[in-house]
């Protein structure tokens, strides 16, 4: 059941303002669309890892690095606020954050 | 003085040869696109964004060839590019608000490859914001509209750079496809188009939507002139740790195995594409191919199982646009409110229903039943593809299960719009490649397509059959 909390706890998680009509909009749309995904329910939930083509993981190493600043201008000509070669935010802690 | 350039005449190989010889420069070519696109583009809206300095990218591209630095098959030829690639210097923006003012600061690999190869890119092309869609009707700029009908979509995501191929905008065009988004507005609008062996195309520079399943590729009138551009933006790049070289030798046999599942094909197929799809068959058998029926049994999960795991991708992927690096920014009182309202004002309801639906089947409690589930069916359906592929070379469905819909039609249903990608998104779930090829038109003129899928790095099975078809 797709209710009203659910939708206010997955816009919270998602960092999404939405106004009351996608609210309902998204409401009804949720439920439609997981009431058809629901359907990999019936599916066998065989281990991925018994099948006879199992995933790896592959790593690399770090490699390549460019000297420091070589693109900072660039970076920060797109960030929406700057000072200083820094991207500026708003404060986080207030009244200096020592409690 | 050059001669009149007949654009719907025009494939790579002979816009290659016309200029090689002399008979028009690419300058004469680009000048023929633009005039094209100045008077299309208006009804179309395939791009988002025509390059001003298309003419001296053009000039120079002349000069090289004049020198001889440049002499490859794609020198001089005019391109459009998906909206999701970055190009240095230009504006990319996803078809997103959140991205209407970004500039790239750097070239994507396959954007420094095609460089190299002396081609002319003449703008970013139309899509459904970030990628997510089967419409471009999720544009924040607007749909695009299909050539062969203005009431109809071009399909999507890659809708943009489908239309600009199908109404001669441009000669050849890049798209991306996480679900179909190549190979469905390619079938809508009458043209050719590949979604890559995942690896085989590097994605640095191409913004993420969900990240095991994004694929660049081209789409172009023809299967050569596919083939030819896959060939100069494939192979490993060190930016990109999914991409790979193929290590697969593909023998192209004389006479193929093909095999359709048809088990998958009886529900919800439009008639006419059922009837096309069987015509296609015959031919395939007149010409001496064998049709195999093959079992497919976890295919009937694929486009659920897709749902979950791309959306799941997509809620990650796009934490990314908070308003702090780049983008838009809305302000709030605080930190947070400002994540809140940025997000809010700048993805629309596409991808904010996608972002929820991600988040969804991610959360505490509901990640065991969808996420972990979709993941072990993912690999399931993977097995169902390699199992097949023992006993037949490829496999062909329709590429879509209708032809293209009238613009608002399934606007208000987000569950029909997905079923439209039914036969596309096994591919991704799989990273195989596949080719969409146009087979001809229903009765009142929209383009039907038949999608041949091959095993891992088998591209060149692909284009073998597809150039039969196109015959």
């Amino acid at each position: 059941m797709i209710d009203d909390k659910v939708i206010d706890n997955l816009a919270n998680l998602a960092r999404i303002s939405l106004s009351a009509e996608e609210k309902a909009q998204y409401q009804k749309d949720l439920e439609s669309i997981l009431a058809y995904v629901s359907k990999i329910g019936e599916a066998s939930d065989q281990d991925p890892a018994k099948l006879s083509y199992p995933l790896t993981n592959v790593w690399r190493t770090d490699e390549d690095s460019f000297d420091p600043e070589t693109y900072s201008e660039a970076i920060l000509a797109e960030a929406p606020e700057t000072k200083d070669n820094y991207i500026v935010v708003k404060k986080i802690l207030e009244n200096g954050g020592d409690n | 003085m050059a001669e009149i350039i007949n654009l719907t005449e025009l494939d790579l190989k002979s816009a290659g040869e016309g200029i090689k010889t002399g008979r028009f420069s690419a300058r004469d070519l680009a000048t023929a696109y633009l005039a094209k696109i100045e008077t299309s583009n208006p009804k179309l809206n395939a791009y988002l964004e025509v390059f001003s300095d298309v003419l001296d990218q053009a000039d120079l591209v002349d000069q090289k060839i004049k020198s001889g630095e440049l002499s490859g098959p794609l020198a001089g030829i005019p391109i459009a590019i998906k909206d999701n690639i970055l190009i240095k210097g230009r504006t990319v923006t996803a078809a997103s608000k959140m991205l209407a003012n970004y500039q790239a600061t750097y070239d994507a690999t396959v954007i420094e490859k095609l460089k190299s190869a002396g081609v002319i890119f003449l703008g970013r092309t139309n899509m459904d914001e970030f990628a997510m869609g089967g419409s471009t009707e999720n544009s924040a700029y607007g749909p695009t509209k299909n050539p062969h009908d203005l009431d109809r979509v071009a399909g999507g995501s890659s809708g943009g750079s489908a239309g600009a191929v199908a109404g001669d905008l441009a000669l050849v065009a890049l798209g991306t496809d996480t679900g179909g988004s190549i190979r469905q507005p390619a079938s809508y609008c009458g043209v050719v188009g590949l979604k890559p062996t995942y690896g085989a195309v590097s994605r640095y520079g191409v913004i993420a939507m969900a990240s095991s399943f994004d694929q660049v590729g081209p789409l172009g009138k023809t299967v050569a002139d596919v083939k030819a551009v896959f060939s100069v933006i494939k192979g490993q790049d060190k930016f990109d740790s999914t991409s790979q070289n193929s290590s697969v030798t593909i023998k192209i046999p004389k006479t193929f195995k093909i095999g359709v599942p048809e088990d998958f094909l009886k529900e919800g197929v439009d008639q006419e594409v059922m009837a096309n799809f069987r015509t296609t068959i015959e031919k395939l058998k007149s010409a001496g191919h064998q049709i195999v029926k093959i079992n497919l049994p976890n295919f009937h999960y694929a486009l659920a199982c897709y749902y979950i795991l791309m959306t799941a991708e997509v809620s990650a992927n796009l934490a990314r646009f908070d308003g702090v690096r780049y983008g838009l920014r809305q302000d709030g009182k605080d930190m947070v409110e400002d994540y809140f309202l940025t997000r809010g004002a700048g993805f629309g309801k596409e991808v904010k229903r996608r972002i929820m639906l991600g988040t969804y089947v991610l959360s505490s409690g509901y990640y065991d039943a969808y996420y972990r589930r979709a993941n072990n069916l993912r690999q399931l359906i993977k097995s169902d593809y390699l199992e097949a592929f023992k006993q037949v070379d490829v496999i062909i469905t329709p590429t879509a299960p209708t032809p293209a819909f009238k613009i608002g039609e399934n606007a208000t249903d987000p569950l029909k719009m997905y079923l439209e990608d039914i036969f596309t998104v096994p591919a991704n779930l799989a990273g195989v490649p596949a080719l969409a090829v146009p087979t001809g038109k229903n009765q009142t003129g929209l383009p039907l397509g038949i999608q041949i899928t091959a095993p891992h790095f088998g591209e060149d099975l692909l284009f073998s059959l597809g150039r039969e078809l196109e015959a």
